[in-house]
């Protein structure tokens, strides 16, 4: 429950704020700002709730804006949380982006939203494709007035009726991102596979669907035996519109798709993954006068794949001047801004191989206070036509009453997910540079 | 507030617009209004203005003309009369969009004048035909109740909500049962011990009750599911079977997508297990719950951040659940730093002996990264991997010795206290390390360091040749160091001089002149008249005070009393939880709850003595120190803990002269008579743990005070415990 939510710019000054419950007054929210610098002075962290003087600050943070909920009662934090993250995400799709500015062009209809969005402080529709049937910019206003979508408090509350396409289409995007920390020893320590079963519908009346994939708990359920590989997921999530019961029974994944893009479900694997890139990066530092790198990357899986825009960028010294490189393949640039150089590659053929030199110039004083950041070498790619987990779709089952014919495309690949890290070595034990 | 209208300036362009022929120009005024409101300027003046464009049938405009009401509807109570007919009709209109944001804005008002009028529109709403009207209907209810319970009750309101429960849509039961918890919530905070919350307010959920609610579970939109769970986890279940179908029921929803949802049920199975007995079924929901919390661990890090807090409690009350995903944890670069804090202290909670080392090499690295404050935190846990895990200890050293020699002065700092610490728990193990120690005597500019180097040189003494020279330059500096300096340095010079009578004869005289004339800490002065008179009365009793072995420490599984933590984890996913602290400590109630809480501070003492220590104590966690005695008895198990106290005083009474009770905090209650309960307050906070060993201030009478305070204590252990700890 909150009783005010608020979007307020960096110096915590209100954008636009409205109120749900008057327990707190609109003036607590410009105290947020001071309230949070002053535990920062107090040696504290600024932690997404605290509490001052009875009033209890939730907020988070979207690129420079804070959107923040107050309340006066043990309000469910994670509700809260989750419904300000699902407030950006709906203001998203409304304006493409939200910042200072789309927020001053547009308050009459985040107005409107805040209005529908959460009532007394409860969270009601967060689903945007429901939300923009009745609630519209001025551009593509509704010549007959709206009304309130059936969809808003149907059991299917994601889904209109009446919908026609002529051709009945279903896209069906398997994307996995992998997560990987490799220590300094070239260990990897961590690694997680992300995924995702994204789907376009182009679907007509109200079809029943059903997503069959190579589960190794459902084979095992059924007392199926599987041809070729099964693969153990963690922890799925659904979309709402998935029957969670059926699941778990029997781990059907059964549905009405909402109409158009949406996520259907996501899921986790912990399982020991291979490197896919490997990276590796000798430095040999000469204190004072020129730091050099040698980098070395290998692409680890087999022959008839191919990354493509491979970046890789190795943390360089805050103070680096004068960049040389030389690269085997692709690209170097230098981007002081990230302290980093970025290697681009932009295909990657599996099993390759490839080295780059990096040469820098360091001033000759240095502040000795200054310690030595060293983030880790972080890789971004993606390799079409590919999953690590070995997922599959087996099949998408589309019954609707109407007996139309659809087609299912699927569609595979693998990418870097937000964390694809390699450790490097502190300076002073690098390995010296053989010459290429 | 109705001021002479200027007769220039924007508003009077505004209130021109506003009164203009056209419509197209009044719906601008509009929102140039409501533009002016949103940047904060006062706009009140216009509010007959704005009025008169209610009645339209353009719907963002009606819209526009709702919002500025409400804002300003509380500094105009006089003229919202007027607006009261077309709300009525609103409230009829053949548009259920309308009649919902007519019957929505209605509530939120707040104006006394326009409430009596409310009662026939909303109770035509709650029947409305349309699911949507119906379930914004159902909040209106709570929004009347929060202005005028009365109206709510009288008007048979709750009782119309309590039926909507078995409404055929899951979106009006959703609604339904938000608002009735709401109002519950409402009616409890408002009561007082005169006027206790009325009967009809409160929800009780009944057998029928938990049937509808199981079968909306699975229907309703996610925010929905979460008010339907939060009220699954206050349902008291009859038996076992009860509430292993209730388990049953919820398990499904770990795999929502929306995180509240997930720890809602989280909740709901933590509330509801606490009746099952089959050791199977409990191992096979335990199984199931691992890989949702690892999931929102890789959500947006303020989730995280919320998942994590959760995650920590969840462990405090079975360590089993994520045993094997200790990785999860692993800090990356480039979390914010509140998410890193969080998740090194759920590392240190799921390390293990088969763990520890790639524990211990991860935090190696965090311990060489820049922000200062999580070094700290690091080194701090490599300290707690150590004293957790025995067989890691000469790891652990090792690492914090590699520390030591990267020479960084806060990473030597900290590294110093944590190995104060280890010396406590693996007494006279790893004294090879102590030269390497001292010889970083120099860099520490640190009290807490300080304190700790100088505690290690007197445990010690004996065995460093030159400690009575390492003391004396502290001696020296006596007056210009902190109290917590100054109480170390004094204690270690005397134990300096047990040890080595001989050498330490000057500087101990000159300590104990320098405390007791030119001090000006009542403690440090009082502990120094102590030690000159055990010294001067009886050297034996004083050597069994000051070298009394003390009790080993042990890293606390709980951070929170155990009759709190059951609290917050039927609280899983709010405020309480995330905060570790119980609702009532941080929940600002309204005028008259706060009056009704100081009634109840005043009627019953011990009460709010009770409630004073705990609210210490919770202030006191977040200093997190390692030592603690409050965390310390914590693992020593309850009960035991007291009554061992006891058992420990009497003994000493038969067999010797002097107090040589291991714990510290029979001397506390001795020092502070009857007064125990008060004792709490200060201990953890004020007094540095080692600090407390020499503690009797009248040897003639140390058994007395004690065992005239002990029956009492086992006979109110309850009390005892959460004042204590």
């Amino acid at each position: 429950m909150a009783s005010l939510v608020a979007i307020l710019d960096l110096k915590g000054k209100p954008l636009i704020q409205r109120t749900y419950r008057d327990d707190v007054s609109p003036s607590q929210i410009e105290k947020f700002l001071p309230l949070a610098l002053e535990l920062e002075e107090e040696g504290q962290q600024i932690t997404p709730c605290f509490s001052s003087g009875g009033v209890n600050y939730m907020h988070i943070r979207h690129s420079n804006l804070y959107l923040l909920a107050l309340s006066k009662r043990n309000s469910n934090a994670a509700e809260i949380i989750i419904f300000l993250h699902r407030l950006v995400s709906v203001l998203i799709e409304y304006f493409k982006e939200l910042e200072e500015e789309s927020i001053r062009d547009n308050f009459v209809i985040i107005y409107e939203l805040l209005d529908e969005m959460m009532d007394f402080g409860y969270p009601q529709t967060t689903e945007s494709k429901i939300l923009q049937e009745y609630i519209t910019q001025e551009s593509h206003k509704l010549e007959v007035q709206a009304s309130v979508p059936i969809t808003v408090t149907n059991a299917v509350s994601w889904r209109s009726e009446g919908i026609r396409y002529r051709k009945n289409e279903v896209f069906l995007d398997v994307i996995e991102s992998v997560n990987m920390l490799v220590n300094a020893n070239g260990n990897v320590i961590r690694s997680e596979i992300l995924g995702a079963v994204k789907m376009k519908c182009y679907l007509s009346g109200m079809p029943e669907l059903r997503l069959g994939l190579n589960d190794k708990v459902m084979f095992e359920t059924t007392g199926r035996t599987s041809r070729g590989k099964s693969i153990e997921m963690e922890d799925v999530k659904f979309h709402q519109c998935v029957r969670l019961s059926r699941f778990e029974s029997d781990r059907t994944i059964s549905f009405i798709p909402p109409d158009g893009e949406f996520e259907l479900m996501t899921y986790r694997l912990s399982t020991p993954v291979k490197p896919l890139i490997w990276v590796e990066a000798a430095v040999e530092s000469y204190r004072g006068s020129r730091v050099e790198y040698m980098v070395k990357v290998k692409a680890q899986f087999k022959r008839r794949s191919q990354a493509n825009n491979v970046e890789i960028y190795v943390p360089v010294p805050e103070d680096a001047d004068t960049p040389k490189f030389r690269a085997s393949t692709g690209g170097v640039q230098y981007a002081p801004e990230k302290s980093a150089f970025v290697w681009k590659i932009k295909q990657l053929g599996g099993g390759r191989e490839f080295l780059m030199r990096a040469h820098f110039g360091l001033p000759s004083v240095k502040n000795a206070d200054d310690v030595d950041r060293r983030p880790p070498i972080q890789v971004k790619f993606e390799i079409p036509y590919f999953t690590v987990s070995g997922i599959q779709v087996r099949y998408l089952k589309i019954v609707e009453k109407s007996g139309y014919q659809a087609l299912p495309w699927v569609r595979y690949i693998t990418q870097s997910g937000d964390e694809y890290a390699l450790r490097t070595l502190q300076e002073k034990d690098a390995a010296s540079i053989e010459p290429i | 507030m109705s001021r002479a209208a200027p007769k220039k300036g924007e508003n009077f362009e505004l209130r021109s617009d506003l009164n203009s022929e056209y419509r197209d120009r009044r719906k601008d005024a509009i929102k140039r209004v409501i533009a002016n409101m949103t940047v904060g300027k006062d706009v009140s003046g216009l509010f007959p203005d704005v009025l008169k464009n209610m009645q339209t049938d353009d719907l963002e405009q009606k819209k526009l003309v709702y919002l500025y009401l409400m804002n300003y509807a509380k500094t105009q109570p006089e003229l919202v009369i007027l607006a009261v007919n077309t709300f009525v009709k609103d409230a009829d209109d053949a548009n259920p969009l309308v009649r919902a944001l007519a019957i929505r804005t209605m509530g939120m008002l707040r104006a006394e004048k326009i409430i009596d009028y409310l009662s026939d529109p909303l109770q035509k709403c709650l029947r409305d035909e349309n699911p949507y009207v119906r379930k914004t209907a159902c909040l209106c209810v709570a929004k009347l109740y929060d202005l005028k319970p009365e109206l709510a009750i009288d008007n048979g309101f709750i009782g119309q909500l309590q039926e909507m429960v078995s409404d055929s849509n899951p979106m009006v039961v959703a609604n339904a049962v938000t608002a009735l918890t709401d109002i519950h919530a409402t009616a409890v905070l408002n009561a007082t011990e005169s006027t206790p919350a009325p009967m009809q307010a409160s929800f009780i959920i009944t057998p029928q009750i938990l049937g509808k609610l199981l079968v909306a579970l699975n229907e309703c939109s996610e925010w929905g599911r979460v008010a339907l769970l939060n009220c699954l986890a206050r349902y008291k279940a009859a038996d076992e079977k009860e509430s292993e179908h209730i388990c049953e029921r919820v398990l499904p929803q770990f795999q929502h997508a929306n995180g509240s949802v997930v720890l809602a049920a989280v909740k709901v199975i933590m509330v509801h297990m606490r009746a099952l007995h089959r050791e199977d079924l409990i191992k096979q929901i335990i199984k199931k719950m691992a890989p949702p919390l690892v999931t929102l661990v890789s959500s947006a890090p303020e989730t995280q951040w919320v998942a994590l807090r959760n995650i920590n409690l969840l462990l405090q009350k079975r360590p089993d659940i994520l045993q094997n995903e200790m990785r999860v944890f692993f800090c990356k670069y480039n979390d914010p730093p509140y998410v890193k804090v969080e998740k090194l202290d759920i590392m240190i909670r799921l390390a293990q002996e088969k763990n520890v080392d790639t524990l211990l090499s991860e935090l190696k690295e965090y311990a060489s990264e820049v922000d200062v404050d999580f070094v700290r935190k690091a080194t701090k846990a490599i300290g707690q991997c150590a004293i957790k895990i025995e067989t890691s200890a000469g790891r652990c050293v090792q690492v914090l010795l590699e520390l030591i020699n990267t020479r960084v002065s806060y990473v030597v700092q900290e590294a110093v206290v944590v190995m104060k610490d280890i010396f406590r728990k693996y007494p006279h193990s790893y004294e090879g390390v102590i030269p390497t120690l001292c010889a970083n005597l120099d860099e520490l500019d640190e009290p807490e360091a300080k304190a700790s180097l100088i505690w290690i040189i007197g445990e010690y003494a004996e065995k460093i040749d030159n400690a009575s020279e390492l003391l004396g330059v502290f001696v020296d500096s006596f007056l210009e160091e902190a109290y917590q300096v100054q109480l170390q340095t004094l204690t270690a010079v005397v134990k300096l001089y047990m040890k080595k009578p001989d050498s330490a004869q000057g500087v101990v005289s000159k300590v104990l002149e320098t405390a007791t004339k030119d001090c000006d800490s009542p403690d440090v002065r009082d502990r120094a008249y102590i030690y000159w008179r055990l010294l001067s009365t009886d050297p034996n009793a004083a050597k069994a005070v000051i070298l009394a072995s003390r009790p080993p420490i042990t890293l606390a599984q709980t951070t929170v009393p155990s009759a709190i933590l059951e609290e917050l984890l039927g609280e899983i996913g709010s405020l309480a939880s995330v905060y570790h602290k119980p609702a009532d400590t941080f929940v600002g109630r309204g005028r008259v709850g706060a009056e009704a809480v100081h009634r109840k501070m005043e009627g019953q003492d011990e009460e709010a003595t009770r409630e004073k220590a705990l609210q210490t104590l919770v202030a006191g966690q977040q200093a997190e120190n390692l030592l603690d005695f409050d965390e310390t008895l914590a693992t020593e198990g309850e009960a035991t803990g007291l009554a061992a106290t006891t058992a420990a005083i009497v003994s000493s009474n038969a067999g010797q002269k002097v107090l040589t009770s291991t714990n510290p905090l029979d001397d506390l209650a001795s020092i502070f008579g009857s007064a125990g309960l008060s004792v709490p307050t200060q201990a953890p906070g004020a007094s540095s743990p080692m600090a407390l060993s020499p503690a009797p201030i009248f040897p003639s009478t140390p058994i007395g005070a004690p065992r005239s305070n002990g029956p009492a204590v086992p006979s109110k252990p309850e009390e005892d415990l959460l004042g204590l700890f």
